[in-house]
């Protein structure tokens, strides 16, 4: 939440980060081709602001989120944390980083363990990671119990014991135990009601503004992400289609695939609401196994043309921090950035 | 948890006194003599004489209300004054054996240390197999650790213990002489010596039933470690930067611990029922082998009681298995 977010550090910088699944088939498991389910994508997060990504089910959102926290081993690319490469870090020297990045679950419920108490999983990484005596991990659990509004008495409990709401925030009080600077959280409203919804989204903006956290908020829910990001990425199958500023990517969309999404937000003002002309995409999402050839939304794209279904398109900056990826602009502005 | 498991106790007795009448009935119904070892040259007369010696000349629900009031009463009193040296059982009538006339819970206490240690043992032996098969498995699900222990679990299900049994005779007690092929149950370990020939002799009928359940519980742990491997809270686990040992044995296994734990304890009353083929194969004096043998002299008594033991054994390990699935899942409540 900082007013200018371009002269603060970078905490998180993502370049070409690839993720591809092997498809294995046959008799003989032979790998016959794999998912693309992120593929070639770069941004930067800087300090303190929340980056919100948005896109349909499937496009690749939370694989990226993963991704980013290396709990896959990604393809290809580069992902720095801090000023840290961690890119192709092989898992066992990871965990020492782990404190820095942390992770808010989509399932509350199926990402607690369903056999240990609230305090042991908020506590639990204190155990790997700190020094800390039996007493001082102790008050330290009270202490994020209380951050996330939590009832200290709860403590003893298991997670089946809670409500969806209550869940959402041990999984955000075990994230913030080792004091993190990076926070992904991946559709963390998802699974819950929507008036629960706006608690545990408030509940992480207080955070942050308390700890300065910096968050990645991955979500389908536009509004939502209105409500927290300073910036938002729009991912299509497997691709950042655009990227801006909050207040610029919905006052001007310029991407033909964020102009459809956008318009499909529905509005509160029933008049209004029978005015508005949808932008209404034909056709399903293309398999990530088998992307079209050229740019990935050209099947679909209401204003495509020849090139888009043969060349893939470059990033342009149309604006200070707005970039898209598209070929309606390569007339325009001829400066490629990436 | 204490009231769930009260209730059950209580529960349970009706349901004894069910199975106990059930089994009476069945083998009062059953075809079968006591008599018909018994020299044809014998008049009828005197085997009318012995049939109702040995208490046949009741109506059937009298031979049952003796039988009940023997078993819950006199034998339990006979273990006291055992135990204690009083003398409550003193001139009542015990459960009396048709076949050796000596009281068939002396019978069982001389058979249950053999059925203990052959198959009791193979049991524990398995069960350590069988669990870091299936974990390893598991964890490295289609590797070459994983082929392999499938296809032993396979020969392990598949393969009847008579012919594991009879091939590990022949194998090593016939060709390669190492093992002998009978168990001698008279056999006492006095030295290192008679301490070695004690193993040999358990070497070989251990494995084989070893084998059959370590198949059947790393199938289940396989399994189970599978489902929970890919649960998010794994996910979870490594995202707080937890060491994969302690993703795996500590999150994974303890979830993954809930059914295997259940299974090992129903599989409990089996050991006390001897593995009555292995029995056979090998000359185990255990419980199977003295069950097989009363079946064939129609020894009702014996077989009332040892089947009837095996029910009570039943009914308790169900019940706490059920009490071990609440302790270890905690979103498992009996109150």
């Amino acid at each position: 939440m900082l007013d200018d977010p371009k002269v603060s550090k970078i905490l998180v910088e993502v370049r070409d980060l690839k993720m591809h699944f092997p498809i294995h088939a046959g008799v003989l498991k032979k790998r016959v081709g794999e998912v693309k389910a992120v593929d070639g994508i770069s941004f930067d997060i800087y300090e303190g602001e929340t980056l919100g990504l948005v896109g349909e089910s499937g496009c690749g959102k939370s694989t990226v989120g993963r991704a980013i926290l290396r709990l896959y081993d990604i393809t290809e690319g580069s992902v720095k944390i801090d000023g840290i490469e961690i890119g192709h870090t092989p898992q066992p020297d990871l965990r020492t980083m782990r404190p820095t990045m942390q992770m808010v679950f989509q399932d509350p419920q199926a990402s607690l363990n369903p056999r240990m108490s609230v305090s042991a999983i908020i506590g639990e990484p204190l155990d790997e990671h700190t020094k800390m005596s039996k007493t001082e991990k102790r008050a330290k659990v009270m202490d994020l119990m209380d951050q996330v509004g939590l009832n200290r008495d709860f403590a003893n409990r298991y997670p089946h014991e809670f409500s969806g709401g209550q869940r959402q925030r041990i999984g955000i009080a075990r994230a913030l135990a080792l004091n993190p600077k990076f926070i992904v959280c991946d559709e963390p409203i998802a699974a819950l009601d929507v008036s629960i919804q706006a608690q545990v989204v408030n509940l992480l903006e207080d955070l942050q503004g308390e700890h300065g956290l910096t968050y990645l908020f991955i979500s389908h829910d536009l509004s939502m992400v209105r409500h927290i990001a300073d910036r938002v990425a729009v991912m299509y199958l497997g691709r950042v289609v655009e990227l801006a500023s909050r207040e610029q990517l919905y006052a001007a969309p310029k991407h033909p695939y964020t102009q459809a999404l956008l318009s499909a937000v529905p509005e509160p003002d029933p008049w209004i609401e029978d005015k508005i002309e949808r932008v209404i995409l034909q056709g399903d999402v293309p398999s990530p196994a088998n992307p079209p050839k050229g740019c990935n939304f050209c099947t679909r794209c209401p204003q495509v043309m020849e090139i888009c279904k043969t060349d893939e398109p470059p990033t342009f900056e149309i604006a200070p921090g707005h970039v898209t990826a598209c070929h309606l602009y390569s007339a325009t502005n001829t400066e490629s950035v990436s | 948890m204490l009231n769930y498991t009260i209730r059950r106790l209580l529960i349970s007795i009706p349901t004894l006194l069910f199975i106990s009448l059930v089994i009476f009935l069945l083998l009062d119904l059953a075809p079968g003599d006591p008599m018909s070892s018994i020299p044809l040259t014998v008049p009828p007369e005197v085997k009318e004489k012995m049939r109702e010696a040995l208490g046949l000349g009741e109506p059937v629900h009298i031979r049952f209300l003796n039988w009940l009031y023997q078993f819950f009463v006199v034998e339990p009193q006979v273990a006291w004054d055992h135990l204690f040296g009083t003398d409550f059982a003193e001139g009542k009538q015990r459960i009396i054996s048709f076949q050796s006339r000596s009281p068939v819970m002396t019978v069982v206490a001389e058979r249950m240390p053999q059925t203990l240690w052959v198959v009791g043992l193979s049991y524990v032996i398995g069960i350590l197999i069988a669990l870091p098969i299936g974990i390893i498995s598991a964890y490295k699900q289609y590797s070459w650790f994983d082929q392999i222990g499938t296809f032993i679990s396979m020969i392990g299900f598949s393969i009847p213990t008579f012919f594991s049994g009879v091939l590990l005779i022949v194998v090593f007690s016939v060709i390669l002489q190492w093992f002998p092929s009978i168990y001698d149950t008279t056999h006492t370990v006095t030295d290192w010596g008679s301490f070695w020939y004690q193993v040999k002799q358990m070497i070989m009928p251990v494995s084989v039933l070893a084998l059959y359940n370590a198949a059947q519980i790393s199938r289940f742990m396989r399994a189970s470690m599978l489902d929970n491997l890919n649960q998010d809270y794994v996910r979870t686990a490594r995202a707080k930067g937890m060491s994969e040992k302690v993703v795996v044995l500590s999150h994974v296994l303890r979830n993954s611990m809930i059914p295997v734990v259940t299974v090992i304890a129903l599989g409990v009353p089996t050991i006390f029922g001897g593995a009555i083929i292995t029995e056979q194969v090998f000359q185990v004096n255990g419980l199977g082998q003295m069950l097989i043998t009363a079946i064939y002299a129609s020894d009702a008594p014996m077989v009332q009681t040892l089947t009837f033991i095996f029910a009570v054994l039943i009914v308790l390990f169900n019940l706490i298995a059920d009490i071990l699935y609440g302790i270890l899942d905690p979103r498992i409540r009996y109150d």
